[in-house]
């Protein structure tokens, strides 16, 4: 049984096509990751989603809820946090959770069980106002404030963007603990690394969903040969790759340069090419794709 | 319930964690008051005049006595003659200059009549009109002293007295017109902005997609408010009574009453501004031009209604100030109950049913 159905949902934004015909489905407890960069229409799906915002086209179900005819009992069961803090700044920690849980009719005291794991991480300090916290803190809390009414399904935009590694990093152990308690998350994000994390990920770009899969699958299915390259001169470099082999992507990768083809690549011609081109020490290693090879990967087959 | 009390409480701490806010708040209303009351009059007190006096005899200088002793005038600079006169106009030294004719006892005695000029400086027309007003009615007086005094003769001497106000005073006029100017403003400004700061800093949007209705949202907002303007009303209230002994004839429930009504009104109205507008700014110029303006212009407030072109005097009747004002003009002054004034009233309550209607219909449950 699916938790949240999508179907065929658009939305412009004048003549800006933000959601082009967007469908997926999350099953019941599932951590699933909507993977895009900025621009990509997640966080105008993510509205959608919450009823914030009407799709042009297209219908919905969350727990077998219409997001059109049944909004209120939606906003009901939904823990959303906006990919903007939206917490009030003035207040401080314990008002601004005191607050949401009493606007969804319950206490901090009733469901402090579920939250108990990040309020403890930031309880020391509540009645300092939200707007002197930290970005870590400021996430924390506004996890805190999405899930006081113990909402049957999260859905968090961008919920790690502007958060140091290591808040990230426990920001996703929270989120996994979540998940076990059965809580079903929707999350979105525009870090690649991040959606090896995900039990299931939607690949995102300019409105459209380029593959949907769990992140071992969609490595597995990524197919052209791909190389790490490096060298002492990695702009020229890339200039230089470029001009190789048309069929191919090049792009800089941490300190390595990646090359990727659909065709088969031989790396001794490849070497001698670069030597011949100013590049006499080049290091030349295959290596095996992450998310954002496939994404990127997926993006030049949609363009 | 509950939730709106959740509410309340989070809009208290908006407004006390505030302080810049709270201040001008507060002390905006008693400045405004002090401000129109010693600033802007069309009161004269102790203004500049001179006197030419060709004479120099008995009655002139029991007339001039009269006007200077009348607590409107004092004698800046003797001028004694008509070349000075000019010079001290251009100068800007004086406002009226009276001159006395050459044997103007003599005259008087002997023909019954003699002449006395009045020179204004209507670079100010209102001022000069009324200061030569003023000196008229002093010397009238003093004619009709000396005639009753000296013959039989009888003489129509219209006797006027000035109702509800008969010292004149422009406190009385400006109070009630200042209630409606600050109550609008707070109410209609404070709202509106404070609305459109949730849309701006995003905490909108996570209200929208809670379970919250609108009625809640908008309710909540409005009642810390209505208090806080409430309040700003008694303080404007007791500082015209006490500061410019404006007196409160009527029945002071009633007065309080209005009050609560005419802030009603403009709360549901900074409601309306809030569902058009997206930032704090438009709402802020808004509510400036749009309700401040016509608050002051049109309201009768400052200038009378009746005297205005047809066009605007039509335009004044939707204008809320105009009966508001009215009402509080009536009760504080005339010491009128509602048995006249339940139009005036039931105007103002329909307005604030239906700009809360309004409101209500417009507040939209998505973004965008």
């Amino acid at each position: 049984m699916n938790f949240v159905e999508i179907n065929n949902i658009s939305k412009s934004y004048g003549t800006h096509k933000a959601l082009h015909e967007t469908s997926f489905s999350v099953k019941k407890g599932e951590l699933f990751g909507v993977i895009g960069p900025d621009g990509a229409g997640k966080t105008t799906l993510f509205r959608i989603l919450t009823t914030l915002l009407l799709a042009d086209s297209g219908s919905a179900k969350i727990a077998g809820l219409d997001i059109l005819k049944d909004y209120k009992k939606i906003r009901q069961i939904v823990g959303y946090m906006p990919g903007k803090f939206s917490l009030y700044q003035d207040l401080t920690i314990e008002e601004n959770l005191a607050f949401f849980a009493t606007i969804f009719g319950t206490t901090i005291k009733e469901n402090y069980e579920l939250i108990k794991d990040i309020y403890i991480q930031i309880e020391p300090f509540k009645d300092r106002q939200a707007g002197k916290l930290s970005g870590g803190m400021k996430q924390k809390l506004a996890l805190s404030c999405a899930l006081i009414h113990k909402p049957e399904i999260l859905i968090l935009d961008e919920p790690t963007t502007g958060v140091d590694a290591v808040s990230r990093t426990e920001f996703w152990d929270l989120l996994r603990r979540f998940k076990d308690m059965g809580i079903t998350i929707i999350v979105s994000t525009p870090y690649m690394d991040e959606a090896s994390l995900c039990d299931r990920v939607a690949l995102m770009q300019e409105g459209k969903i380029m593959q949907i899969d769990t992140p071992a699958n969609i490595i597995k299915n990524y197919k052209p040969e791909l190389l790490a390259i490096h060298s002492n001169n990695m702009h020229d470099l890339l200039v230089k790759l470029r001009n190789y082999n048309i069929n191919s992507q090049v792009y800089l990768f941490g300190q390595t340069v990646h090359f990727s083809s659909n065709e088969r690549i031989n790396q001794s011609d490849l070497k001698n090419y670069l030597q011949n081109n100013g590049h006499p020490n080049t290091e030349i290693n295959t290596c095996s794709p992450t998310i954002e090879d496939c994404f990127l990967w997926l993006m030049k087959q949609h363009n | 319930m509950k939730k709106f009390i959740g509410f309340v409480k989070k809009e208290y701490y908006h407004i006390i964690r505030d302080p810049r806010t709270l201040f001008v708040l507060i002390a905006m209303p008693i400045a405004q008051i002090l401000l129109f009351g010693y600033v802007i009059t069309n009161e004269i007190k102790n203004a500049s005049i001179g006197i030419l006096d060709h004479s120099k005899d008995e009655v002139t200088k029991q007339i001039s006595s009269k006007i200077l002793s009348s607590g409107y005038f004092k004698l800046d600079a003797s001028i004694n003659s008509e070349q000075e006169i000019h010079e001290a106009f251009r100068k800007g030294k004086i406002k009226e200059v009276i001159v006395f004719e050459p044997h103007f006892g003599e005259k008087l005695k002997k023909e019954g009549s003699a002449k006395i000029q009045i020179i204004a400086d209507a670079s100010d027309p209102n001022m000069a009109n009324l200061l030569t007003n003023y000196t008229e009615a002093i010397i009238r007086n003093y004619s009709i002293a000396i005639t009753t005094q000296n013959s039989q003769i009888s003489l129509i001497t219209p006797e006027v007295r000035m109702l509800y106000n008969p010292e004149l005073k422009g406190a009385y006029m400006f109070v009630p017109g200042i209630i409606a100017m600050l109550l609008m403003l707070i109410s209609a400004l404070m709202t509106s902005i404070s609305i459109t700061r949730e849309k701006e800093l995003g905490t909108m949007e996570v209200l929208l997609a809670s379970p919250l209705n609108p009625f809640t949202v908008i309710v909540g907002k409005v009642t810390p408010y209505l208090l806080l303007s409430f309040i700003n009303a008694c303080l404007i209230l007791l500082t015209g009574y006490f500061v410019f002994n404006v007196p409160i004839n009527g029945s002071i429930v009633l007065l309080l009453a209005e009050c609560l009504l005419f802030i009603f009104m403009a709360l549901s109205l900074g409601i309306l501004i809030s569902t058009v507008t997206k930032t704090q700014q438009a709402a802020m110029l808004i509510s400036l031009v749009v309700l401040m303006l016509p608050t002051i212009l049109l309201s009768g407030f400052i200038f009378p209604v009746e005297n205005m072109p047809l066009i605007l005097q039509y335009l004044c009747k939707i204008m809320p100030p105009k009966y508001f004002i009215n009402i509080v003009r009536t009760i504080m002054l005339k010491g009128g109950n509602l048995s006249t004034l339940w139009s005036d009233t039931l105007i103002l309550f329909g307005m604030s049913i239906f700009f809360i209607i309004v409101s209500v219909r417009k507040y939209k449950i998505r973004l965008e």
